[in-house]
Order: C-alpha cells, then structure tokens, then sequence
C-alpha cells in the first residue's frame, strides 16, 4: 500500500463512482497535501471542499469540512491550488487558511457574493478594480492587455511588468467570462445540464460534453453502449484535430506565415464542413449526450469524412516543413522556453498530434460497431467523476446526482494549468513576443471562467 | 515658396504636378456611378468579446481565411475601436464585461453600427437569466444587426457583414 492510501484509510467515503471520495479529518488533509501527488482540481459544495489528486496510475478524490468557513489551504504544497483556492471563495465562501484569499471571478459587479453558498451575501458596495502586485521600481513600468484585447479571441487581462522591453513579471486576471454556468446547471436534468456543458469551451465542446456525460453515466451506474462510445471517440479526434488546426493558424499568423496560416485554416475549414455534414453541427455540440449520442453517422457522412481525413494527412508533411524550417521557424526558435518546452515544440507537438489522430480517426471510422446509440438514465441518486483529453489537456467533471437531478456539478478545464505555466514563462521573454508566447499555449479562458 | 538666393532648388519629385481634369473626367465616365460606389467603401470591424465561449470567434476567424477572405469586400478587422466602422458582439454580456463593451463603443468614433452575433449576443442564448449576464448586447449598447446561430457559421456571419456594407453605401452620395 502506498503513502496516500495508507493517510485516507479508515477514513468515512462517499460512494463517488468509479472512485470512492474519502471525507477526511484536518489532519489527514494537511498530511496527503504534503505528498507529492498531482493535484488535477478542487472545488466545493455548499457544506465540504473537494480535491481531485493523481497518484500515479490511481486518481484519489478527497473532501474535507471547512470548520466555520475555514479549511487548510494546498496552494502552499501545490502551488496550482492557488486559483482553484480563489474560486472556492468567490463562489462558495469557503476560505483558505494560509492561502491566497484574493478575488479572481467575482469582481464586484453579481447581484450578490457566494452565489453558490447556502446564503448568498450582499452585492459589495462598490466594484473592485483587479489587483495586481506593486510596482516599487520607478524604473520598471505596466502594460496592461485586454480585457478587450487584440485579434479575435478570449476576453482575459494579462498585466505585465516591464524593464524596457523585457518582461520581469506576468499576471493573469480573469473571471471576465464568468456566465454562472454552475448555478445554471444545478436543479437540472442532465439531459438538459449538457446544453451547458457543452458551451463551456466551444473548441473543446466534445470533449467537456464527454466528461459530463461520462460522470452521469459513472453516477447513475449505466454505460454508453457500443457504437455510442466509438462515435464519441471518433469526435473526439475530430475536435482535436480541428482544434490544433486553428491554434496552428493563429500561431502561423502571427508569426507572419501566410502560408502556413492559410494552409491550417483551409483543413480547417473543409474539416468543419464535413462535420456538418455528417453531424449535423460545424463544431458537433450537443450532439454526445448523457447515455450516448443524438445523431449517427451515415456511410455517405463517413465517407467524405474519410476524404476530408486523407486531405488533412496529406496537409501535415507540408505543415511540418513551414513550421521546421524557414521564417516561421526562425520567428519561433527559442521563444517561451520553460518547463513545457518552447513555441516551436508546442507548435511541433501539436502538429504530431494532428497526424496521430487523423490516423486514429480514419482508423476507427472504417470500424464502427453497430447498435443502439444510447440508453436511458434512470432518474437516480448517485455520485460520479468523468474524463476526456481535449487539445489541449485533460478535462475532468465531477457531479452528485439528487433523484435524477444535479445536485451539485464542477467541471475542470485545462486553462486552470496553463494560465500559471503561461505566467512562469513569459518573465524574461520580450513584451513584444508575448502574444505570440500566449498563441503557442492556446490559453482557454471561458472553461475556467465557468 | 520663396528660396533664399543661391540655395538648391527643391528636389523635382517633391513638386506635384497639377491633376490634370481631362483625364479625371474620361475616369469617371468609364467607373460609372456603379463601380464608384463599389470602390469607394470600406468597413473596419473590431471584435468585443462578451463572454463568449470561443465558439463565435472560431466561426468569426474563419471569415479572415482564404476561404471566406472578407477583405475583398472591402471588409477588416482591426486591433482598436478608435479605427473601427463595426463592433462584432460576441458573448451573453456578462456583468464583468459590461464595462469594457461601454468603452469600446463610446471609443468608437460615428457612425458606427454594432453587430451582434451569435444567439448569446442576441438575447443571453442558453445563459439567459444567470446572475452574471445581462442577456445580450443591446441591454448595454444600440445593436443594428443581430445574426442568431449557435454559432453562426462563417457564411452567415459574412452575409450579414456584406448586408450591412451595402446598407452603409446607400445613404452615402456617390
């Protein structure tokens, strides 16, 4: 038995599917964060706080009871919990003692504050402008980007902190796209909780909507059958591809290909358009269900989705000479280096993923199991966590289920990981290539704005 | 301008020679009144995002690829309201992004025309009624044009853009 499951044991669990949720005391808390686990998510309801570890192969959903609003914060041992830490405050009122107890999605302008607690409490008197860290040097100077920022993008603030042209501190603010898809949810079936799911990110829709399913389906003790689940693999690999097209795109523009831009977005597009077709919807939302899928693939659908494939694989040797060699390469080399690698590695991996899953997608369309595409949820109690690979990382949902309905609901976006990597990287780098430094991330915002 | 005595002459190509009006003239007798409309209109679009879930704006990147090309219609999207003709609306409007959508629009100069696109910008969409949004663009700010889709695909979005276009050279005298 290893250190972790040695700490939760004994300890009261609640039937969380397939992993049971252990509720610890404060000192079994405090002990499991010094471990060095990863810790993928936390979150809360109104009456405990919840974290989400990895332990190796093995994923550890645990809970503690905040003792008069107070729990021992994990941003100290995992510097991530730091806006997981945030939110928890800002929607539920739960506070992090010996955390950072900062704003991050409430920014004074909701009606009321803890929208999610149990009561609610008074609208501040005024609204709060963000909070950045201070500036002592007079020598060093702050450039401030969005929330109305260039290009067509995501609305976030990013304040940085200047010597000359060079960047000595990132801060990230965001929360601006904060739409209250937690309180929309609750009290609804799944059926219709997924409309929201689904709109979380919208280039990430298949894959939050599978997440979300799969925890209902995980919670309400029932499974997708056959052809529901290959499909939803078969879309998953569709968005990813199409995904990692567009962020190509937008990194090859910037970086000043023309060429390679065009290229990434034509696939794209062609992409789209047999999706369309063969979906029903450009960018296939609402179309993976609690219980399954609402639509089928038809042979002709699969076809020219096999056709738009073989065009997508014959696009990727080209794309990897335009990103490996020349202009672009030489515009990206050495840009945003640090733990993740750099831009031109970001760029490269995500190119290498587009060839694995147009392969993976071709594959698997040629073999699709026959059968019913879903079943029917009964209207249950029960608890649940699910998963999905998106582009651009992982995806987990996570929801307790009261007679059928949600009772309670967190879905966790890869931004909660990229944002804080992001900042890391950007100190040192020229404020001139931090755009192109964000691009290379793909940083999501509304999924973590929720 | 008068030079002092001994000082070299001005440089021959900084002297403009007069437009000569024979040639303006036969000019405007072959463009036509059709074509100088054509060739005389342009609208500079600046997109605001309002809480958008990426969903429109994946749509709305689309219209700038070689595929759509919205800039040979005269079409473009530039970094700052104070260049901008259009404000492309995406988002519910959530309360956090009110602000922001108010300055962007009193930063545009008139005229200027707001498009709301997508069904979120049209009316708040599925996130109608939340305690964080205000139920689309025109609860903050005068919408001219609304194009529903969730989202709207590039074609729609273009269409919508060229119908304003030709709305905006009408009222203009050629």
């Amino acid at each position: 038995m290893n250190r972790a499951a040695e700490i939760v044991k004994g300890a009261p669990t609640a039937d969380c599917r397939p992993w049971p949720r252990h509720i610890l005391s404060i000192d079994q808390w405090a002990e499991l964060a010094r471990e060095p686990l990863m810790l993928l998510a936390a979150w809360a309801d109104t009456g405990q706080v919840h974290a989400l570890y990895r332990d190796g192969a093995a994923v550890l959903p645990v809970s503690i009871e905040p003792d008069a609003a107070f729990y021992p914060a994990l941003s100290p041992f995992h510097p991530s919990a730091k806006l997981f830490e945030r939110t928890i405050r800002d929607l539920w009122g739960h506070m992090a003692a010996g955390g950072d107890d900062g704003a991050w999605l409430d920014h004074g302008h909701w009606p009321h504050s803890r929208p999610l607690s149990i009561r609610p409490g008074p609208r501040p008197p005024t609204a709060e402008p963000p909070e950045f860290l201070p500036v002592e040097d007079d020598r060093l100077m702050q450039w401030p980007i969005g929330p109305v920022g260039p290009g067509i993008a995501e609305a976030s603030h990013l304040r940085l902190t200047l010597d000359g042209s060079r960047i000595v501190r990132a801060e990230s603010r965001l929360g601006y796209t904060h739409k209250g898809v937690l309180t929309l949810m609750r009290s609804k079936s799944p059926r219709i909780a997924a409309r929201f799911a689904a709109r979380l990110a919208g280039d990430a829709t298949v894959a939050h909507s599978i997440a979300f399913a799969r925890a209902t389906e995980a919670a309400s003790s029932v499974e997708a059958p056959p052809r529901a689940s290959a499909l939803r693999t078969l879309m998953l690999y569709l968005e990813r591809i199409a995904t990692n097209l567009d962020d190509l795109g937008v990194v090859a523009g910037m970086a000043g290909s023309a060429e390679a831009q065009g290229r990434c977005g034509v696939r794209q597009e062609y992409l789209r358009r047999g999706l369309a077709a063969t979906f029903g919807h450009r960018l296939m939302m609402d179309v993976v269900v609690p219980g399954g899928v609402s639509a089928d693939a038809d042979a002709i659908g699969l076809s020219a989705m096999r056709q738009v494939l073989g065009g997508v694989q014959a696009e990727v040797p080209v794309l990897d000479v335009l990103f490996g060699t020349g202009t672009l390469a030489a515009r990206l080399t050495g840009l945003g280096a640090g733990a993740a690698g750099d831009a031109p590695r970001r760029c490269q991996a995500r190119l290498d993923a587009v060839y694995r899953d147009t392969e993976s997608a071709i594959a698997l369309l040629l073999d699709l199991p026959e059968g019913p595409l879903s079943v029917a949820l009964p209207p249950e109690s029960g608890e649940g966590i699910g998963w999905a690979p998106s582009a651009r990382g992982d995806i987990w949902h996570w929801l307790r289920l009261d007679h059928g309905q949600i009772a309670a609901v967190f879905p966790c976006d890869p931004g909660w990981e990229l944002w804080p990597l992001a900042e890391v990287v950007l100190a040192g780098q020229e404020a001139g290539d931090a755009a192109l430094i964000c691009a290379s991330f793909g940083l999501p915002v509304s999924g973590m704005d929720l | 301008m008068k030079l002092p005595a001994g000082w070299p002459p001005l440089p021959e190509a900084e002297r403009p020679d007069p437009v000569d009006g024979n040639t303006v003239a036969a000019l405007a007798e072959r463009l036509g009144l059709v074509s100088q409309g054509r060739l005389g209109r342009a609208l500079a679009i600046r997109h605001v995002n309002t809480g958008s879930c990426n969903g429109c704006e994946l749509e709305a990147r689309a219209i700038t690829g070689v595929l759509y090309d919205l800039t040979r219609f005269g079409l473009r999207f530039v970094d700052s309201p104070l260049h901008a003709d259009v404000l492309l609306v995406t988002g519910p409007l959530t309360r956090n992004l009110r602000l922001a959508l108010e300055q962007a629009w009193d930063a545009t100069p008139e005229p200027k025309w707001v498009v709301a696109i997508g069904d979120c910008a049209v009316d708040g969409g599925v996130f109608r009624g939340s305690y964080a949004v205000m139920d689309g663009t025109a609860s903050a700010i005068p919408v001219d044009l609304t194009i529903s889709g969730c989202p709207p695909s590039p074609a729609r979005i273009l269409s919508g853009l060229r119908a304003l276009l030709e709305a905006s050279s009408l009222d203009r005298p050629n």
